[in-house]
């Protein structure tokens, strides 16, 4: 079995992004870039599958700048086989993203695609659906448990009140939430090993995908502030002030 | 402008989440549809037809539409959304599974997460952990949007008498099925509905502690959130964390108790009206959003609290 897990290289989740001054977009110039956490998890549970067995082949791709390859090295390191970016200078839009990942897809005709539910920057949680819709493939969003057997998948969900099981038909594709594995740690020789493995490069313009953005941009503004109220010395006043200033208790 | 929005139900009757987003829809045009697909879902349908400013009801029931499963659901929303200028949905688990589905079959980029309607084709989202806030302008002809709800007021449950119409079309794909459903049994009220908030973080220190909590909230009749640092560490279930990858919310009244106010906890509770801060570190971030912080330890404070009220 072969398992592709779509990455993205995003601000390090550490960063506090900031709008330009101009407020046309977000300050990125000199911040730190990762693997986007959600695509992390992705990476781990692709590996764990092929550790249990159940996989022969972990095919890891990312949609980006040539600095994108620094995250598919990382997501080798973790274990992954083989890469392959695909190059561009422009910001796609999910379904963009989606688009070039179909054809990516149809290439490599993986029996999983494991992705994350969204990224860290545009927090958009659309990809993965949108690439299951172009495919017709089921799809086992917002994953907390992965089961693979007799060609099947049982994917538990992370939904409003609780848990969700569903049984999907392979392939499938699956986004993965919080709680569906802890990453390891890249160590010393795995990183190693990483810079060995093949890492393939195509544009963008060759993979014949319509890639033209359908929302534009406008600005961007720091969220409203809200502003620090008072400290309160003892449970009588916080009461007292709950009661008759907030007066939100009775 | 005619609107179709996509219901959030449990076939008996609308989840809180559709008012808002029906009253969202309000801001965009008159002609209001909302579709109930479901199973058995008469209860529902019925529900979607008494709420003020609903012009009329799509009514699809078949077993391929008992769980809300986004393959099977999608291409009916994507085949009734070609005489709409918009779909809208809850940006709910429920609605950010389906709308990207339908926006794929319908070539379009749909936005998530709309948090105001500047006007008929630019929108204001958060981005970045809601660190920012981006407007953004859609040129696509259909507009997709999920609707944050702690963003807009609910439309009143009653007073409408919208007309309801049966829609035959199924559609099976048979890719997906339901295994089974582990959601949460409890009286107290949903997180996102609740008017009062008791949250706990890594300051309660284990799972255990959080029952002074739910004490807590059963005092103010309110519901009990947690960090996500409290849910990382294992104390509390996810569908509990509050923050900008878990539930955004907006009670009158927010307690905080042992949460440190990572960024990503205020963006998913800094709307609330009233905010409580209970934190031994007195540079504690919480506490430049709370309205009142008191700098204590926490197990003196709450069971004082609990004892006072």
């Amino acid at each position: 079995m072969k398992i592709l897990v779509p990455i993205k290289r995003v601000v390090d989740y550490n960063v506090k992004v900031r709008p330009k001054e101009d407020g046309s977009d977000v300050d990125l110039a000199n911040v730190k870039m990762s693997v986007n956490p959600f695509c992390e998890i992705a990476v781990e549970e692709a590996v764990r599958i092929k550790e249990a067995g159940q996989a022969t082949e972990i095919v890891v791709v990312s949609i980006g700048t040539s600095k994108a390859q620094e995250q598919i090295r990382a997501a080798m390191a973790l274990g992954a086989d083989r890469g392959i970016l695909v190059e561009t200078e422009d910001k796609l839009e999910p379904l963009a993203v989606a688009k070039c990942l179909q054809k990516i897809y149809e290439e490599e005709t993986p029996d999983l695609v494991i992705m994350g539910k969204q990224s860290i920057d545009g927090d958009n949680n659309q990809t993965g659906q949108m690439l299951a819709a172009l495919l017709s493939l089921p799809q086992g969003t917002f994953a907390s448990k992965l089961s693979l057997a007799d060609g099947k998948c049982s994917v538990t969900r992370e939904i409003d009140g609780g848990l969700q099981t569903l049984e999907l038909k392979l392939p499938a594709i699956i986004t993965t939430d919080l709680r569906l594995n802890e990453p390891r740690y890249a160590s010393l020789p795995n990183i190693m090993k990483a810079k060995k493995k093949p890492l393939d490069v195509k544009a963008l313009a060759d993979l014949g995908v319509d890639s033209t953005p359908r929302v534009t941009l406008l600005s961007v503004e720091p969220p409203a502030e809200r502003s620090a109220g008072v400290k309160v010395a003892s449970i009588d006043e916080l009461l007292d002030k709950l009661r008759n200033e907030a007066k939100v208790i009775q | 402008m005619s609107v179709l929005i996509i219901a959030e139900h449990d076939n008996q009757s609308l989840k809180g989440a559709s008012l808002n987003c029906i009253a969202a829809a309000g801001r965009l045009g008159e002609d209001l549809t909302v579709l109930v697909a479901g199973e058995n879902a008469e209860g529902a349908a019925n529900a979607a037809a008494a709420v003020s400013g609903v012009s009329k009801v799509l009514h699809a029931d078949n077993a391929a539409y008992a769980h809300q499963l986004a393959e099977n659901i999608a291409p009916l929303v994507a085949e009734l959304a070609k005489a709409y200028e918009y779909v809208l949905c809850p940006s709910t688990t429920t609605g950010k599974n389906l709308l990207p589905r339908v926006a794929a079959l319908l070539d379009v980029q749909s936005i998530s997460d709309v948090m105001a309607i500047e006007s008929a084709d630019t929108f204001k989202r958060p981005i970045y952990a809601g660190n920012v806030i981006a407007t953004v302008k859609s040129s696509d002809k259909i507009k997709l949007l999920s609707i944050r709800s702690t963003a807009f007021d609910a439309a009143a449950a009653d007073g409408g008498s919208a007309n309801i119409e049966k829609i035959d079309s199924v559609h099976d794909l048979g890719l997906s099925a339901f295994e089974s459903e582990e959601l949460a049994q409890s009286d107290r009220p949903e997180l996102t509905a609740a008017n009062v908030i008791v949250s706990g973080g890594r300051g309660m220190q284990n799972g255990e502690n959080f029952q002074m909590l739910y004490d807590l909230a059963d005092k103010f009749g309110g519901a009990v959130g947690a960090s996500r640092a409290a849910v990382d560490a294992g104390y509390v279930p996810n569908d509990m964390q509050v923050g900008q990858t878990g539930k955004i919310v907006a009670p009158d009244l927010y307690v905080a108790i042992g949460i440190s106010g990572a960024i990503q906890h205020l963006a998913g509770m800094k709307d609330s009206k009233v905010i409580v801060a209970i934190n031994k570190d007195e540079d504690a971030p919480i506490f430049q959003v709370a309205d009142y912080g008191l700098v204590a330890d926490l197990f003196d404070a709450v069971p004082e609290l609990l004892s006072k009220l």
